[in-house]
């Protein structure tokens, strides 16, 4: 039975990668995952701005108070490095490379130009397989259309991969009027890949403090029900590679996310809950699976269940919606009273 | 460090120059923190860290002590051990090493201690340069070697270390602390190479073969008696004899290989001078300078600079100095009360007078002995100028010169002074000198300091600069004083006409003259909110004028705005930097502007990309921003620059302190001094610094009347009162007040006003607020608000709310922080560092008990804030009552404020005898109700208070000597609190001792102890308060062991109160410490959590900090009451929860742990696991001892009993 695939150019030997978390932020926990079965690694992203808030505080903690008491001119010795800037995760970018064998992705997330192509530069020049641009900005200024969001999009990636010889992914937020449309300019802008959804902290709020409080809750398998829907659509469609993350738990998460057309599934909040050693469960039921249903490869599954493929398209479409609506509503009505 | 290849030129200071050398020379180095010597021990500290070697290829050791006596002690033991060992010291702490210094020069045993010379504290501390220090110890045997220059101090400390190997004399190597220490300057470095070629290994290897080992065994330190003590002396003195010659050999040998030539006595001047000044240090360049001049005009004038002042070299002295020197003033920088004269003095007219008995060498041909006379200069870094050197020039020329002069002051007491022309001056004209007047923090001083770097490195100029700064630690203006020239720059004095002066915050002209040192033609920058076009109608009467009379260039740029639109927050030294280099003309101008960013990637390439990136935006933004100012013609602004204080100041702060506000305490006469160091309290009040960019407004209909913000406002500058609301009627229309919300006030007002001149704008309080809007929840009770707009009005209204009455304490709760914020504090506006963490605990303390206070504050912090001039916080109500306040030393406070509590007690029982014995006079009845007084709430100390009126009055006209002597003591019948203050480094480290004896005595006093967990005051070196993982200098790599835990080691005593508090987590737990500390008969301990600008974060956050401290486990709150057993309960109370937050939630908050984590992760995660544990531990053992049972001991007997005997002397009446 063959579980390879492809993704970006790479043959895998299997579907599953791990996704962008703190569980790739080691090398130790890397090579677990690789010992797990995990066919390809994407480490965690490296925050632009986070980067640059950290300079600009450590900068400011260790001057602040200096120069102004003849006693007390300044707090702090001076330290030879403070390991600022993408140093740390390009070191950990070349540890990893030399750790494992599967392909070792960089994960960006910026929000200039000049960060995103520097970050990206420096991660290839580290060794990384490929990049995974993480194109969250959160466009609070009601002035900026849809459109120009997206032409920015696209200029960032012809931009960066003219300047990259590696393979480049776009992971995407589910935040777009037209899906489909956004993954067929990515498409032609040339993003290699294009990964289907991301996830993201959202503020909640704390009634008794009145406080504005960021928070992050782990996936779940029906998250995984968005992203088949939109890889199944855009199947087909684009020349770029599909992966789906978020939601995919199970073994028939990762089957499902192969029969709506994605090319590996990636999994982070189920390796974070039961442990590195869950993919290798996973991989083994989905051996099991697919000799049971007598598939030969993935490849065999892949986008069989995608718009173009599936029996009832129009399951992906508006009227499916308003069936569900009717159904819901037919089934409160029989409901006993 | 100077690397082994050394370049031609570096820039450094003196302090870098000496620890440079002295690192590369030794193996054991002993440190402790002390102004100006700190970084000496900071810089070897770091290198260690970094593991640089000496020239022998090993990593120093450097070690910290618990004091300065403790680091001679191991400078001791190291060198008797045959290691080459090292300190750095100054002032007390050189006064600390003195025992050590006579056994280790008894004893022949090599080490240089390396002095940043300062004032010893008499009268009053001062942290700034003289020689008082090194002249304490010329009795300990050492060598004393003095420097005059940065490259001199540099190249002595060499020279000292080859000597003392040579000569088995230890050597004091000294130079003038801040004046050499601090300034900075281009000097030819000395490397590896040099090192090694001055230091004979010969030497090195003879100093080991006299080290203590059991493969050699000897004795030494022997007792000895009568009988050969006297003679085993004398038996040192051949090497004493030896060691000038030493000395000098060591000397040629070194200008041999440097060029750099030094001899024991160096002359300066005419061959055939006639008159001739003496002296050591700094002051050196400023005479050479003025011989110059002097004798271009044909006058024969010389300089005498004694390098090696111990062991006296009388013919090296007579040699040196010219036989036609008719006249000589010896100059001290010392003062001997009582002596026929100074040091110096004393040892020249001895050596002029040994040369004329012994009729010896050139000098037998001369018939008449030269005069010498003597004179005091420069105390505490008072400046030395060319116009003082020739003064004193001047003076020699008369008949009769006076002798034991003072020259630098107006002395209209003793008359000891002598005039000078402050006009004359001899500055060079082909020398760039810049006066540039900044804010603390700024990046004023920052800038400077890379602007010297610049053309120090880039041009062949020489470079010096000098940098004042305030007295204040917030809001504090900075000075930097820059010379650049072609030749080495010798004036070590401040710059009297700059031909560049930049003014770095345009409200400084507000109330400063800032143009008084632009020469004519000078170039004038200032960073202006208003555009070249309209910033003139801004400036002050007197600003205009000088601007147009001294035909200045005015620029302005709007530093602020650059600094915002580039990402620079509120740092501008980039930003002037870069005026600088476009408007003075030092360099080409993209020669500088290449030079800055090259500086630029430099100072901040370890800070990342974007640090950098954000500084080059602003060099552009800058230079296009820069205007030039068309200058009119005429002065006609409206306004003048303000007074330093109100004319309605008292004549003292008026006359005396106003002066030393206005930066022109130099032009006050000795008369107008308080003699003894006396000074009134209650005087910051009167300087209205307006420091605060923005300030709290309070919203009086959303407040709940917490007083959260009031209790932890650091200055005293939010106050609420409750009064009668007939009171509004005269009130400024906008005076806000508001229903008190307590039901038994209701019918009154309450107001929360804030002073608006007097906030330093730090945020705390806005933090503190509780309360927030239920329509927008960023606004709270209490919001910033911009000052200017503001200042007048509610000026106005905290004059009103001043007026307001207070409020009656006895019908307040003392234990209640909703009421203690309407006690009236007797500390505000101290110059403490916006958002201190331990002022809201010192203001609580006067609260409480200020009005019968005596307070022993250690040195540090505390005592800077609470006693530096010009103006000090602590204050009086209106009844004249407030804390006494005294400051004696840092290693003995407690026992100090012991002898205190000594002396009130005995005044006490003093004056209840006298009662006794009077009765007949003062009425029966009254003596009695005042021996048997029950002062434990406030309301007895106040009727105790009327029955010492009583007594005052009924005893007014007694001739009855027992009478006279009750009037004297009958104050001390009123109970007093008497409190011992200080810092972790005190009570940790230096004063430990004393204050555990203090503990173990049983004697009513309250110890507060600051902890910051670092020497805050000389700027953050570790403590053994300093927690395992935190980085603080002496520290860099992390402190590696726990915190000592202070508590427990007083609670084992059993009969002290202790208590561990921090008032950002839990503010009342606080009050009830100190409330149970200063009722409780005996020892009391609070050791109060100080959040601390050393930590390394915004301070606002300061007691957010302090609460995640509580929660995460790291700063348990408990509170141990010996009185509790009285009642069979268990003394040990845990006030504070099982750890809820993680450990590194708390620690990462804060740069000092932080950083490490950044610079060495693996360290960092190592310590911060071992610190886990150590609050996981230490939170067992509290949680065993809270659940203890309680103790029998003391059912059956009375407290009393149970107390010491120290304790049990006092008045069994309940009273303190």
């Amino acid at each position: 039975m063959n579980l390879t695939t492809t993704y970006m150019g790479f043959t895998l030997k299997n579907p599953i990668v791990a996704s962008s978390s703190p569980l790739c932020d080691s090398v130790s926990n890397i090579r677990a995952l690789e010992d797990s079965g995990v066919s390809a690694v994407v480490l965690p992203s490296i925050f632009e701005e986070q980067l640059q808030l950290e300079e600009e505080y450590l900068d400011q903690d260790l001057v602040r108070g200096t120069e102004s008491f003849g006693e007390s001119l300044s707090y702090f010795p001076l330290l030879r490095d403070y390991n600022l800037g993408p140093a740390g995760h390009l070191e950990l970018i070349r540890k990893a490379k030399s750790a494992v064998s599967i392909p070792v992705i960089a994960s960006l997330n910026g929000t200039s130009r000049s960060g995103w192509i520097q970050y990206a530069r420096n991660a290839q020049q580290a060794g990384c397989d490929a990049i995974e641009l993480n194109l969250y900005s959160l466009v609070t200024d009601p002035m900026r259309t849809s459109s120009q969001v997206e032409n920015d999009y696209c200029e960032l990636v012809r931009v960066l991969k003219s300047s990259l010889r590696i393979p480049l992914a776009v992971k995407l937020s589910h935040f777009a009027t037209a899906p489909a449309n956004l993954a067929g300019q990515l498409d032609v802008a040339g993003a290699t890949a294009l990964v289907l959804f991301n996830r993201f902290y959202q503020p909640d709020f704390d009634i008794e403090q009145l406080e504005v409080t960021p928070r992050l809750t782990l996936s779940h398998s029906q998250e995984l029900l968005l992203r088949l829907h939109w890889v199944a659509i855009i199947y087909g469609r684009v020349q770029s590679d599909l992966a789906i993350t978020g939601g995919v738990h199970t073994v028939e998460d990762v089957i499902k996310s192969m029969m709506a057309g994605a090319k590996v599934a990636m999994m982070t909040s189920a390796l974070l809950q039961k442990g590195v050693h869950h993919a290798s469960s996973v991989l083994a039921e989905l051996g099991h699976w697919m000799e049971e249903h007598e598939y030969e490869s993935i490849r065999q599954m892949r986008g069989s269940m995608s718009y173009r493929s599936a029996p009832n398209p129009a399951a992906f479409e508006r009227v499916n919606y308003m069936r569900t609506l009717s159904s819901y509503v037919l089934a409160r009505k029989e409901a006993p009273v | 460090m100077a690397e082994s290849t050394a370049p031609t030129k570096v820039i450094l200071d003196a302090n870098e120059a000496v620890a440079s050398v002295a690192y590369r020379l030794n193996e054991v180095i002993a440190i402790y923190p002390i102004t100006p010597a700190s970084p000496m021990g900071e810089w070897a500290d770091q290198w260690s860290h970094e593991e640089c070697k000496n020239i022998w290829g090993v990593v120093p050791r450097v070690v910290e002590l618990q004091s300065e006596a403790g680091a001679a002690g191991a400078l001791h033991g190291a060198i008797q051990t045959g290691a080459l060992g090292t300190t750095f010291t100054s002032s007390q702490g050189l006064l600390l090493m003195i025992p050590n210094m006579y056994k280790i020069a008894g004893e022949l045993t090599p080490a240089v201690i390396h002095v940043a010379s300062r004032a010893i504290a008499t009268h009053a501390l001062s942290i700034f340069g003289d020689h008082s220090d090194a002249m304490a110890v010329r009795s300990t045997g050492f060598a004393l070697l003095a420097s005059n220059s940065v490259q001199e101090a540099q190249d002595m400390a060499l020279i000292a270390h080859a000597a003392t190997l040579e000569s088995r004399i230890p050597f004091l190597h000294f130079f003038d602390g801040f004046r050499t220490s601090h300034e900075i300057a281009k000097i030819t470095p000395l490397s590896d190479d040099d090192l090694r070629s001055m230091i004979d290994d010969v030497r090195v290897r003879e100093h080991r073969d006299r080290a203590l080992t059991p493969d050699r065994p000897v004795l030494r330190g022997t007792a000895q008696n009568p009988d050969v003590f006297f003679q085993a002396r004398e038996a040192a003195n051949p090497f004493y004899f030896a060691c000038p010659a030493i000395v000098q050999q060591v000397m040629d040998r070194f200008a041999e290989r440097t060029g750099r030539s030094y001899q024991l006595f160096d002359y300066i001047g005419a061959p055939d001078a006639e008159r001739v000044i003496v002296l050591m240090g700094s002051a050196a360049g400023a005479v050479e300078e003025t011989i110059d001049v002097v004798q271009a005009r044909g006058e024969k004038v010389g300089l005498l600079k004694v390098r090696l002042l111990r062991p006296f070299a009388l013919e090296a002295f007579l040699s040196a100095l010219p036989v036609t020197t008719r006249a000589i003033a010896v100059l001290d920088r010392t003062k001997e009360p009582g002596a026929l004269g100074e040091p110096l003095y004393m040892d020249v007219v001895t050596a002029v007078g040994e040369a004329f008995d012994q009729a010896s060498g050139k000098w037998a041909a001369v018939l008449e002995r030269p005069r010498v006379i003597g004179g005091r200069y420069g105390l505490s870094s008072k400046e030395f100028t060319p116009a003082m050197a020739k003064a004193i020039f001047d003076e020699l020329k008369k008949e009769k010169p006076r002798n034991h002069l003072t020259i630098g002051i107006k002395d209209d007491v003793s008359f000891t002074s002598i005039d000078y022309d402050p006009g004359f001056s001899v500055e060079n004209p082909r020398v760039t000198r810049a006066i540039f007047y900044g804010l603390g923090s700024d990046g004023t001083v920052g800038a400077n300091k890379n602007t010297i770097k610049i053309i120090g490195e880039e041009t062949p100029c020489f470079v010096q600069g000098y940098f004042v700064y305030d007295s204040k630690k917030s809001g504090s203006v900075t000075v930097s004083h820059l010379r650049f020239g072609p030749q080495p720059i010798r004036s070590s004095y401040l710059i009297s006409k700059a031909n560049f002066v930049a003014c770095h915050q345009f409200n400084f002209l507000e109330r400063m003259d800032v143009l008084e040192a632009a020469e004519p033609g000078a170039v004038f920058l200032l960073n202006s909110p208003f555009a070249a076009d309209s910033v003139w109608q801004h400036l002050p009467l007197r600003t205009q004028e000088q601007i147009i009379s001294k035909r200045l260039q005015f620029f302005v740029v709007d530093g602020y705005a650059v600094a915002r639109e580039t990402g620079m927050g509120s740092r501008m030294n980039t930003i002037m930097q870069t005026c600088f280099f476009a408007i003075s003309g030092v360099l080409p101008r993209d020669e500088a502007i290449a030079a800055i960013k090259a500086s630029i990637k430099k100072s901040y390439g370890k800070l990342g990309e974007a640090v950098v990136q954000r500084n080059f935006a602003a060099v552009e933004a800058t230079l296009a921003n820069l205007q030039g100012v068309h200058v009119p013609e005429h002065a006609l602004s409206t306004f003048n620059i303000l007074p330093p204080v109100s004319s309605q100041a008292p004549s003292f702060v008026r006359d005396v302190l106003g002066v030393m506000i206005s930066g022109h305490g130099d032009s006050l006469p000795v008369s107008a001094m308080p003699q003894g160091g006396t000074f009134p309290t209650g005087t910051s009040t009167w300087e209205k610094r307006n420091i605060a960019l923005e300030i709290p407004v309070w919203d009086e209909s959303l407040c709940i009347q917490c007083g959260k913000c009031v209790l932890v406002c650091p200055h005293s500058v939010i106050r609420a009162k409750v009064y009668d609301s007939s009171l509004l009627g005269g009130a400024p229309t906008t005076f806000k007040s508001a229903k008190p919300r307590w039901r038994e006030f209701e019918t009154l007002k309450y107001t929360l006003q804030v002073s608006p001149e007097d906030c330093t704008g730090c945020r705390l309080c806005v933090e503190a607020c509780p309360v927030k809007s239920k329509s927008e929840a960023k606004h709270k009770a209490i919001n910033m608000a911009p000052q200017p707009p503001l200042r007048e009005n509610e000026s106005a209204n905290w004059e009103y709310f001043l007026s307001i009455p207070e409020m009656d304490r006895g019908l307040l709760s003392h234990t209640q922080v909703r009421d203690v914020q309407l006690l009236e504090p007797l500390f505000e506006f101290s110059g403490a560092c916006a958002g201190c963490g331990e002022t809201p605990y010192i203001k609580l303390l006067t609260q409480l008990f200020g009005d019968r206070a005596v307070i022993a504050n250690a040195t540090g912090c505390s005592s800077i804030y609470g006693g530096n001039l010009p103006t000090t916080p602590y204050t009086k109500n209106l009844a004249g009552r407030g804390p006494a306040w005294s400051n004696s030393l840092f290693e003995d406070n407690a026992e100090f404020g012991l002898g205190m509590r000594l002396a009130l007690d005995k005044q006490t029982e003093y004056a209840r005898s006298l009662v006794s014995s009077l009765s007949g006079q003062i009425g029966t009845a009254l003596s009695q109700e005042i021996l048997s007084a029950d002062q434990s709430t406030e309301a007895g100390i106040a009727a105790q208070r009327e029955r010492v009126s009583a007594v005052r009055r009924s005893l007014a006209d007694t001739t009855l000597t027992e009478g006279q002597d009750l009037l004297a003591v009958c104050d001390s019948l009123i109970k007093k609190s008497l409190w011992i203050v200080g810092g972790d480094g005190w009570a940790y480290d230096i004063g430990f001792g004393g204050l555990d004896h203090v503990l173990s005595s049983g004697v009513n006093v309250n110890i507060l102890v600051l902890d910051t967990e670092v020497y805050s005051n000389t700027g953050g070196q570790m403590s053994k308060a300093t927690p395992r993982g935190a980085v603080a200098k002496y520290a860099a790599a992390g402190k590696s062991t726990a915190k000592k835990d202070l508590a427990l080691e007083a609670i084992s005593y059993g009969d002290v109160y202790v208590a561990r508090v921090a008032m950002g987590g839990n503010d009342t737990q606080t009050l009830k410490a100190f409330q149970e500390a200063e009722s409780f008969n005996g020892p009391s301990l609070i050791i109060a959590y100080s959040h601390c600008i050393a930590h390394g974060y915004d301070m606002a956050f300061g007691m957010k900090q302090q609460k995640a401290a509580v929660l995460s486990g790291y700063w348990p709150l408990l509170r141990y009451d010996p009185r509790v057993r009285k009642q069979g309960k268990n003394p040990f109370q845990l006030d504070s929860k099982a750890p809820t937050v993680p450990l590194r939630d708390y620690i990462y908050a804060e740069a000092r742990y932080s950083m490490l984590a950044r610079s060495d992760p693996e360290t960092a995660q190592t310590l911060l696991r071992l610190a886990e544990d150590d609050v996981a531990r230490r939170w067992e053992i509290y949680e065993d001892r809270a659940a203890m049972h309680g103790s029998d001991l003391g059912r059956e007997e009375p407290l009393t009993e149970l107390l010491p005997v120290g304790a049990r002397a006092v008045p069994s009446d309940g009273e303190k």
